[in-house]
């Protein structure tokens, strides 16, 4: 459904962003995009929407390529591809309601949205899913009164009044809590799977995409250097995404999904150093 | 018996760096800055005899103020202030409708080159000339009277409007903007919707702050012929009537408080 073919994007600083990168995402398929701080994933879904201009490479959303296209066409095509961002991105003097509406601003005029009234089938949908991501007691509070997690759910819930053919998550999870982090990445996996919706997210945090996710792509210095499913991620090819290090306890169980077992095991895997050990010995 | 390694190390000092490193220039600068104050100060022309007579001048001053008269000329106060509240009202409210779209134009970051510069120069030109000198210039082409005063204060609204909100707008937070423009949503739809909300507490603010110094602006800019209260103030301080003027004087230092309180009130109401 997404084709990204060799898209090349150059800052005017001379950096080199993404180096001819070619990926496809098909219908109802998640992908979590991983790699280093500054490898060009916030760079890639920003590029597959325009808000970032690409400076080559062509990508086609149902066979329309998006690089080519006009104002109008680009107006069209963002609406079928919600955004979620790191930091919320919620227009904070605004409410709830407000915030989750603007999703549908690319279906209506600008007096309607000006003046705030929104057909009905709109402001129904917008409860509906106010409901479903559970802040339907919010919807009059402005969006600076709430918590980080309550604000991701109203990111999500302005994404998917879009009624998107695909989501764009950008670091959904980078400001939240561990907790919260979990309930925000199942949610949209959940709706993902309701929806038959296609995504990429972008993530930090390796062992919460593995837990996920079924196909991870692993992005470095704007080249994909690892394209599989979580299984395939071993200690060498971490590595190779992020460099060297110690990659023990990265990798958290997966069937696990509740528990903090991981955690748990990254600190026993912490304490058990061999020269602490020989130090303890002696 | 302690060991070198217990011994303390001779305290080592530190020091704030100066500002300017060469202490030689330092000096000479600190110098320079005192030689030229002391000639600056001796070059000052003081007429003490004139100063002499100024202060019984000003003697007469106060003690009109004590007894401020707004008898006598009640009906020329009134139509000067009536005329300053109208010139005010109306200026404000078209410098703040023109100064929106410069605003637009002149912020960095939403606007294209050859937009901005435009409204930079509208801008820059607007700032450049106090509010007296317009005022001149206007008289010269408008005649004298309220009407050369309102758009010498709409023209300097504008000025100082757009410049503010330009920069508030350069400052806000792109992700919010982002977010919209990624709903597909159109530019005027964005500018409703990621801008306003971050921009208006503070624009608003500045509306009302804008609103006192043009009511105050025009007290000023009346003497050099705008028409409003500074035109019936000119006339007092012209004939000595120095209790008239001041009863003037009074009037619009209570106009500006009613602003000042009023303007804070409605502040906290939208932040």
């Amino acid at each position: 459904m997404l084709e990204i073919d060799s898209l090349t994007m150059r800052y005017p600083t001379g950096d080199l962003a993404l180096d001819s990168v070619s990926l496809s995402v098909e219908r109802g398929q998640v992908i979590a995009l991983i790699g280093p701080s500054g490898a060009g994933k916030s760079t890639l879904i920003r590029c597959v929407n325009r808000l970032v201009e690409p400076t080559a490479g062509s990508i086609r959303l149902n066979g329309q390529d998006i690089v080519a296209m006009g104002r109008n066409d680009l107006r069209r095509t963002r609406r079928k591809m919600g955004m979620i961002f790191q930091e919320y991105a919620l227009v904070e003097r605004l409410s709830v309601m407000e915030n989750v509406l603007s999703g549908q601003l690319g279906n209506v005029g600008f007096w309607r949205s000006y003046l705030r009234r929104y057909p009905q089938p709109a402001v129904d949908e917008a409860f509906r899913l106010l409901g479903r991501v559970g802040l339907d007691h919010m919807v009059d509070k402005r969006a600076d009164a709430l918590s980080g997690g309550q604000r991701q759910r109203v990111g999500i819930a302005r994404a998917l009044i879009q009624n998107p053919e695909i989501l764009l998550v950008d670091e959904p999870t980078a400001s939240l809590d561990p907790k919260t982090s979990r309930q925000i990445m199942r949610l949209i996996i959940e709706l993902c799977r309701e929806r038959g919706l296609g995504a990429i997210i972008n993530i930090h945090d390796v062992p919460l995409a593995m837990m996920f996710v079924e196909r991870i792509v692993g992005l470095r210095a704007g080249v994909i250097v690892y394209d599989g499913p979580p299984k395939g991620l071993t200690d060498d090819r971490l590595t190779e995404i992020y460099g060297e290090e110690d990659w023990s306890g990265t990798r958290g169980d997966g069937d696990d999904e509740d528990g903090d077992a991981p955690a748990h095991q990254k600190v026993a895997a912490a304490v058990d150093i061999p020269e602490l050990k020989k130090v303890a010995q002696r | 018996m302690t060991t070198l390694a217990d011994t303390p190390a001779a305290p080592r000092r530190w020091k704030k760096p100066p500002f300017i490193a060469d202490a030689r220039l330092r000096y000479a600068i600190y110098a320079g800055a005192l030689i030229y104050l002391v000639v600056a100060i001796g070059s000052v022309d003081v007429n003490w005899q004139r100063a002499l007579a100024g202060l019984e001048r000003g003697a007469e001053f106060v003690r009109a103020f004590l007894a401020p008269d707004f008898t006598t000329r009640w009906t020329d106060i009134r139509q000067g202030l009536l005329e300053s509240l109208t010139m005010t009202v109306i200026s404000t409210v078209f410098g703040i409708i023109l100064s929106i779209p410069i605003a637009l134009g002149a912020a960095r970051n939403i606007a294209p080159w050859p937009i901005y510069y435009v409204c930079r120069s509208i801008i820059a030109v607007s700032r450049a000339f106090q509010e007296v000198v317009i005022a001149i210039v206007f008289v010269a082409m408008f005649g004298f009277g309220p009407f050369a005063g309102a758009m010498t204060l709409a023209f300097a609204t504008i000025g100082f409007l757009g410049k503010l909100l330009a920069e508030d707008i350069e400052d806000i937070d792109r992700g919010q903007v982002e977010a919209i423009r990624a709903t597909g949503a159109s530019w005027s739809q964005q500018m409703n919707y990621a801008i306003q909300p971050q921009v208006a507490p503070r624009f608003i603010g500045l509306c009302l702050y804008r609103l006192d110094i043009n009511f105050r602006e025009s007290a000023v800019i009346g003497i050099v012929g705008a028409g409003g209260i500074g035109a019936t103030l000119n006339t007092a301080l012209s004939r000595y009537d120095y209790d008239s003027a001041a009863a003037i004087l009074l009037c619009i230092i209570a106009v500006v408080f009613i602003a000042e309180y009023s303007s804070g009130f409605i502040r906290r109401r939208f932040l």
